[in-house]
């Protein structure tokens, strides 16, 4: 029985040194993207750019920062991540509470599931252009109200799948268990489920937020864009991903190379969700059963 | 209210606040959870209502087959933007799938546990880079090293027109198909490695057992097995190609000409849709277009989702068996 | 006794706790040996060291020989493959590949490209009729392996691992997903096998044992407490703890 070179066996080496390309590629890409925004935008870096708004000729490469476009897309994604947030607990809550026990129960829920997916995979354009028909029919302007209902819309199916498949997790023998002693569904949920899947659920929401303030395709049409930092509802809202595209569209090098710099900001934003979104459910982890 | 006078009342009280709560609860959970029905139900004749005029004067398939577009003629052919879209599409789909395919297998059939630590933070950080970011590094690598790739392939292949070497700068579908294929690659990798999870440890073992190796099992046993769930993954990695927007329109060249080769600029749906809409309002008939445009696209994902979908549920349901 | 499998030795950890500890046993040769022993004894990893299956377990740690035929199935110039197609394994449940009938039994052979064509149908065939179950699948070879009942799946599971030829067929409590009669077909099978394949199971059920060993072995708390010819091990076993499993006790 000693070891052979067998075709199977070569068949076998060939494989497993294709796949490990294969991974080692995805890591070298996300590495290769990361690096050239770095290596391009810091240069072009400087306090201004994140602490003023744009001043007049600003896409001329006038004076000023991007300051609009950063609030202006914290306040978007954080309002839009907000109103999700309150569509999406109760609909994760009762896809996976309010569903044990009745063969009708678990077939809506996995109908409801179903839908979410599905809109889970509608483009974010998508999501824009109906927001600009809603817009259109009632009259209003791009702006940022108009923003935020988009960025609701887009994230609620983000979120929900998120959640659900923390929720999932838990097992049934837990919700029973809290059932067993009398609680009723909705106490059950609160006690057992958000303590059990709260650093999933924070997780979700960060996601969700994620997106929200990397997306441009939804906010293009709904939210404007603006020199100002806005400050009703009604006012258009500049966002970080437009300002990006505004600028690198620029014929002028420096303003260009300003839009790599707001392209790092946003970069640097998104890993900083990252990181803190990994950071808090490790801490929010300590009440979890494993 | 009066105050509960005794144990029992209170208790009483307490009970029947708890229930209306309880059921208070459910219905809004009931309410939130048909927003979603509502929404996709409400987008569809939304768009639907708003393409109505432009029904009125041609018909879909002349809309989707002229090759014509000029609005201010009333001309709107979308067959150039269906096309560009196709050619980006499938380009980024033969870039991402074997490669997608060989990390996921690689990732639950052969690796330490260390690596998958390692690998599976990679893929949601990828999976988190906004479109416009892809865009930035699809300007300042892709399109620059694309007029490259062409001369290098044309001394080769330049005879085959797909890889005529057309194009001076890099604006291409062939960007565009790299960058689209590194953004759809977290989706395809993380839905098939859900598949493959979801298959049974005891089918490998039996495979083991007969003495195969792991590329053997693999291939005869793990991905047949896993096959339905994998086609999953690439349409979920196909619609989303399909409904990208900022990342590709930076890259594509915008051109309205239907490609010929993979070098040649083209002019996707989605930026179409995304470069116009400021101009729509201005023109008659226009936005109808447009919002057609966007109707076509929902349809057009709708269908790949919702099959998508009901394969990996059908593949859950059976690997529970 | 003539011993076809010599264990020396061996120790499995498992996440550094120990699962089994300085085993020592002798497998008699074309008998069937059943190991008891109380759940947790370390029955089945004593039966998975015997095809190296715990090779395929990141966190386990095996140290010792076994030897089949005075060759170490664990030294490091060893195929691992062969020792599985020596070694046969029938699991508890019976996992058929996603795969017709024929194909399942024919997977052995060639995956090992052991026959091809007609030679192969052929082989198909005396498998499937050595487990009995050819006069109810022959008209259906094609059909899928997962629409057959459990207990014929069994016998498609045992098919096949006879089909690439092993020395050894291991069954790791090979009845218990059964139900009664299908567990009784196996059992024969297994007794008219015994003349031709060293056979080792697992089992949880005493009675089992008593039916069908030639030779019992007694594990407790990942040791083997007491190894000797059915008949009389399972009658008036030497050691107490034995006698306190055997009544019931423990």
């Amino acid at each position: 029985m000693r070891k052979r070179w067998t075709l199977a066996h070569i068949e076998d080496l060939v494989m497993r040194i294709l796949m490990i390309l294969s991974s080692m590629a995805l890591v070298l890409i996300l590495a290769a993207i990361l690096v050239s925004i770095f290596i391009k935008g810091l240069p072009a870096m400087n306090l201004d750019l994140i602490t003023k708004t744009p001043e007049g000729g600003f896409f001329l490469g006038g004076e000023g920062g991007v300051l609009n476009a950063i609030v202006g897309s914290l306040l978007l994604a954080g309002g839009g991540t907000l109103l999700a947030f309150l569509i999406s607990l109760p609909i994760a809550f009762g896809i996976n509470v309010y569903t044990s026990g009745t063969p009708r129960g678990t077939r809506l829920a996995s109908f409801f599931r179903l839908t979410l997916d599905v809109l889970w995979g509608i483009p974010s354009l998508v999501y824009g252009a109906f927001g600009f028909t809603i817009m259109i029919a009632l009259g209003l302007r791009a702006s940022l109200g108009a923003g935020i209902l988009v960025l609701t819309l887009l994230e609620i199916p983000i979120m929900v799948r998120a959640m659900d498949e923390v929720m999932r997790l838990v097992p049934e023998d837990l919700t029973f268990a809290a059932l067993g002693v009398g609680a009723t569904r909705l106490e059950a949920a609160r006690g057992v489920i958000i303590r059990q899947t709260l650093p999933g659920l924070v997780t979700a929401v960060l996601l969700a937020f994620g997106r929200g303030i990397g997306d441009a395709a939804s906010v293009l049409f709904t939210a404007g864009f603006s020199d100002r930092i806005p400050t009703s509802l009604g006012n258009a809202a500049a966002s970080l991903p437009l300002a990006v595209f505004f600028q690198l569209g620029s014929p002028f090098p420096e303003v260009r190379a300003r839009g790599y710099a707001s392209a790092l900001i946003l970069t640097v934003l998104i890993l900083l969700i990252s990181l803190i979104s990994r950071a808090l459910a490790r801490r929010l982890s300590r009440n979890v059963i494993k | 209210m009066a105050r509960p006078r005794n144990d029992e009342e209170l208790k009483n009280k307490t009970q029947a606040r708890r229930i209306r709560q309880d059921k208070l609860a459910a219905r809004n959970y009931r309410l939130a959870a048909s927003l979603p029905l509502f929404l996709l139900l409400m987008m569809t004749i939304g768009f639907f209502v708003r393409t109505q005029p432009i029904f009125a004067q041609s018909s879909i398939w002349q809309l989707l087959s002229g090759t014509v577009w000029k609005p201010s003629q009333g001309q709107f052919g979308l067959l150039t933007f269906i096309n560009g879209t196709l050619w980006v599409t499938v380009l980024a789909l033969l870039l991402a799938v074997p490669p997608c395919i060989l990390t996921s297998l690689y990732l639950v059939e052969y690796a330490k546990r260390r690596s998958l630590g390692a690998i599976l933070p990679a893929i949601d950080l990828l999976a988190g880079i906004p479109s416009v970011v892809y865009g930035v590094w699809g300007l300042l690598v892709i399109v620059p090293a694309v007029p490259k790739i062409s001369s290098f392939l044309s001394s080769w292949l330049g005879r085959i027109s797909l890889f005529a070497a057309t194009n001076p700068t890099g604006y291409s579908v062939a960007a565009g198909g790299i960058v689209l294929a590194v953004m759809i690659s977290p989706v395809i990798i993380s839905i098939s490695i859900e598949v493959l999870r979801a298959i049974p440890e005891g089918l490998r073992h039996a495979s083991f057992a007969l003495g195969a190796t792991r590329w053997q099992t693999v291939r005869r046993v793990v991905v047949p097995r896993a096959l339905p769930g994998i086609i999953a993954a690439v349409v979920m990695g196909l619609s989303r190609a399909f409904g990208e927007t900022l990342a590709v329109m930076m890259v594509v060249g915008n051109t309205p000409q239907i490609p010929h080769s993979i070098f040649d600029a083209a002019y996707p749906l989605t930026a179409l849709i995304a470069n116009n809409y400021g101009e729509m309002m201005s023109v008659p008939l226009y936005d109808s277009a447009l919002m057609g445009a966007a109707l076509l696209l929902l349809v057009i994902v709708l269908i790949f989702n919702l099959g998508a979908a009901l394969v990996l549920v059908r593949a859950n349901r059976r690997a529970k068996v | 006794m003539e011993a076809h499998i010599k264990i020396r030795n061996l120790n499995v950890s498992y996440k550094k706790v120990s699962a089994l500890k300085d085993v020592n046993l002798d497998i008699p040769r074309k008998q069937i040996t059943a190991i008891i022993g109380p759940s947790g004894c370390g029955k089945s990893t004593l039966l998975k060291s015997l095809n190296r299956f715990h090779d395929l377990t990141d966190d386990a740690v095996v140290s010792g020989e076994v030897l089949l035929d005075d060759i170490d199935l664990y030294a490091p110039e060893v195929e691992v493959t062969e020792v599985r197609t020596k070694v046969g394994l029938i699991a508890q449940r019976p996992f058929p590949l996603p795969m017709s009938i024929y194909d399942n039994v024919a997977y052995g052979l060639r995956i090992h490209k052991l026959s091809r064509g007609r030679k192969m149908r052929k082989l198909v065939q005396h498998y499937l009729e050595i487990a009995g179950l050819w006069e109810e699948v022959k008209d259906r070879l094609h059909a899928p392996a997962r629409d057959l009942s459990i207990g014929q799946q069994q016998r498609l599971c045992l098919a096949r691992g006879l089909a690439v030829e092993p020395e050894v067929i291991l069954g790791d409590e090979p009845t218990s997903s059964l139900d009664p009669i299908s567990a009784k077909l196996i059992e024969s099978l297994l007794k008219k096998l015994k003349k031709q394949y060293t056979t080792v199971i697992v089992t949880h059920e005493l009675r089992q044992a008593r039916r069908l060993a030639d030779y019992a072995v007694f594990m407790y708390l990942g040791e083997v407490v007491e190894a000797g010819p059915a008949k009389r091990m399972l009658v008036s076993p030497k050691d107490k703890r034995t006698r306190a499993y055997l009544s019931g006790e423990i």
